[in-house]
């Protein structure tokens, strides 16, 4: 065999010292940055996977939110009358359902995914972590191409959407943090309890309702706006709304309580899961 | 900087048995339990936490020391349960010890079962991507390699077909050339070698012996002996989470098979459940090494002995006994006493062959026990196949039939023949003019 030393001379004198887990751990940075190229050829891999065999293909990102999109108009906005801040109906709930489909299936599919990697964790060290991280990801070609199919709506109502567009993509981020963090903790709990499992349909239906995806968050009464607001997925919604139709405050109050939440539940999930790390070839 | 490789100190592992698997229930189990876990967990973490009796942890590894140096081929035996997987999932990081510590200096990188992250939509250019970046691989190192990837798996006009419609052949060939392509300075190998043709296995074994000679640290998991000898100069036993034996491979495979139980170089009948008729029935039947003392594995230049006893218990008797050496499922020869005897009285009796060195190929053979009479209407007293079992190696020394040579060499047989050459006639260098 040839050898070629420049492949590996710069990790030949690493060494690696296998011990017993001991209380906190290090979250292990530099190892995760080595496996970086990992993290995308996965999301790639579930967004490559994720239609094949369906007839529609991607279509089904697209059909996803329309129809809910649909059901919501004729439902609450034209049976309910829910008001709508001046904005016709379909494009104030589309405009809601866009981050909420993206957190709903990251969080579901980053839940759900060391499990579905049960024979890569038993069989190939790598660092975890990369598996919520990368189902997270692959979430967002579904978001994009549904995205385009609201500039079609915003264009057929004729709104023009103002510069605070360009704040986008921080809630967009808002949105993939808020599905990794309650992911790590779930995935994690996931593997040692399968009740989370049955938990995780209806956490996501809960928390629909608790997101003013079909409604306007103006409904809820002044004195319970901070409690609400503690969800961090109405921060985000309404983030988006005040982004492209210009309704609400947008990024006051409630985007700041929103990212503080987000953050703690972050990084307590980070360390949970990193302690849990360990257990999970002998749990799976 | 040291010579050590892998440092292995005190390392210990314990598994809970039996609950380890409650976690998740089928249907069945989930109906049946429906009405009482809840009640039963309830209460449990009501009454506290309380630390499960001894009895439900095993120690699938029992305090484990051993060093490795650089570039040593070291291979790991023992029995299913002795500890081996544990082993190599510490060494891979995949699970944590539950005590000591081992130190690897050097990147690692391990092959417990090849093609693991395989999908099976995905095309095998992109499985090979896929796979090189789970095993550790950077994007631009795949790059790198890919040519030779693929011109090992022999898989150039399937590239872009997915590998679900691959064989298993060329699945196995193409997991395998990911996974050999790696350069660690640590190679973890468990029995990939189990998979795949013959002819593909001798390949991949060969690409191990590439790695072990280029200086790097192999260790090898294997239940194949002649493997394990051909690769690993060292090999360490464990049983039931212990090293046993630490030494030479040779000696110890040939310690772990002696000690394989009866069925193997040596079996010995009590008269009650002895095979034969009432007149004469088997006894024992013996693999007997150099020094004359039993063995189950054997050099091929190694001179060997196989003895049976028999009881007879007719004077009298007329027969002959033949023994048939099978190896590779076939039947390599048989061997007979030349003339029917006559044993006059009752007693018991031997008849021992000689088997010549240089007779033998390399692996296992299977030793049939024939005792009959065929001069007056052929009778068995005696038809058992498969009695015992031995091992043959080759110490790859360069005075065997191989000569130097240490790619697969086929034939049931391996005799030691005398080769001659010369040349016949030299051709001007002006012939063509």
């Amino acid at each position: 065999m040839i050898k070629n030393p420049s492949s590996t001379a710069s990790e030949s004198n690493s060494l690696i010292t296998i011990e017993p887990p001991h209380g906190w751990v290090s979250l292990g940075l530099a190892d995760f940055w080595h496996y970086r190229d990992l993290l995308f050829i996965l999301a790639w891999r579930d967004i490559k996977v994720r239609y094949k065999q369906t007839v529609l293909g991607v279509g089904w990102a697209i059909l996803q939110p329309l129809f809910t999109m649909l059901i919501f108009s004729v439902i609450f906005g034209k049976l309910a009358k829910l008001p709508s801040e001046g904005v016709p109906y379909p494009v104030f709930s589309y405009t809601a359902l866009l981050p909420w489909q993206l957190f709903a299936v990251a969080l579901t599919t980053s839940s759900n995914s060391l499990i579905t990697s049960g024979s890569l964790i038993s069989k190939v060290y790598f660092p975890r972590l990369i598996i919520p991280l990368a189902s997270v990801l692959a979430g967002v070609v579904d978001f994009a191409i549904a995205f385009i199919v609201l500039l079609g709506m915003l264009a057929y109502y004729r709104i023009i959407p103002t510069l605070n567009m360009l704040t986008l993509p921080l809630f967009i981020l808002l949105a993939l943090a808020t599905a990794l963090a309650v992911g790590l903790w779930l995935s994690a709990l996931n593997v040692k309890y399968r009740d989370f499992r049955y938990v995780l349909p209806f956490l996501s239906q809960a928390w629909m309702y608790l997101t003013p995806i079909a409604y306007s968050s103006s409904l809820i009464p002044e004195e319970w706006k901070l409690l609400y607001s503690l969800n961090p997925m109405t921060g985000v919604v309404e983030g988006f709304r005040w982004a492209l139709l210009g309704t609400g405050e947008g990024a006051g109050s409630m985007v700041l309580v929103s990212t503080a939440v987000v953050l703690i539940i972050l990084i307590s999930g980070l360390f949970y899961f990193k302690r849990m790390e360990d257990d999970f070839a002998d749990l799976i | 900087m040291s010579d050590v490789s892998i440092r292995i100190e005190h390392l210990s592992k314990q598994y809970r048995i039996g609950a380890v698997r409650q976690p998740y229930y089928s249907l069945r189990e989930t109906l049946t339990n429906a009405a009482l876990t809840p009640l039963r967990n309830i209460r449990s973490i009501l009454q506290g936490v309380k630390q499960p009796a001894e009895r439900n942890y095993i120690w699938a590894l029992d305090d484990i020391s051993f060093e490795v140096k650089q570039g040593e081929a070291i291979g790991v035996i023992g029995r299913n349960g002795a500890g081996k997987s544990t082993l190599l999932k510490i060494l891979s990081r995949i699970t944590k010890p539950t005590k000591g510590r081992a130190e690897l200096y050097g990147r690692v990188s391990s092959m417990l079962e090849v093609g693991t992250g395989f999908h099976p939509e995905l095309t095998g250019r992109e499985n090979i991507y896929l796979n090189g970046a789970i095993l550790g691989m950077r994007r631009n190192e795949i790059d790198r390699k890919f040519d030779e990837i693929v011109a090992f798996a022999e898989t150039e006009q399937f590239l872009d077909t997915p590998v679900k419609f691959y064989s298993s052949g060329m699945y196995v060939r193409l997991a395998f050339a990911v996974a050999a392509h790696l350069e660690p300075e640590i190679l973890v190998v468990d029995e990939v070698l189990a998979v795949g043709d013959a002819a593909f296995q001798k390949k991949c074994l060969g690409k191990l012996e590439d790695v072990a000679e280029g200086g790097r640290t192999v260790l090898f998991v294997s239940h194949n002996m002649a493997a394990i000898n051909r690769l690993c100069s060292r090999a360490v036993l464990l049983n039931a989470g212990k090293v046993v034996e630490d030494g030479s491979a040779l000696e110890v495979t040939a310690k772990y098979l002696s000690g394989a139980g009866e069925e193997s170089g040596t079996r010995v009948w009590d008269l009650k459940n002895a095979p034969g008729t009432e007149e004469l029935k088997l006894i024992s039947i013996k693999l007997l090494g150099e020094a004359g003392k039993p063995v189950s594995v054997v050099d091929v230049r190694e001179r060997i002995n196989l003895r049976i006893e028999y009881r007879v218990n007719k004077p009298g008797l007329r027969f002959r006994c033949a023994l048939l050496f099978n190896t590779q499922g076939i039947l390599a020869f048989a061997t007979l006493e030349p003339t029917e005897l006559i044993r006059p009285k009752e007693g018991t009796y031997h008849s021992t062959v000689s088997i010549p060195p240089n007779l033998l190929t390399e692996g296992e053979y299977l030793v049939g026990v024939s005792i009959f009479n065929s001069s007056g209407g052929k009778m068995h007293f005696v038809a058992l196949k498969d009695a015992i079992v031995f091992q043959v190696y080759d110490s790859m020394t360069g005075l065997s039939a191989r000569g130097d040579y240490a790619q697969n060499l086929a034939g049931v047989v391996r005799p030691l023949l005398n080769w001659e050459g010369g040349i016949v006639d030299a051709i001007p260098p002006t012939v063509d003019s």
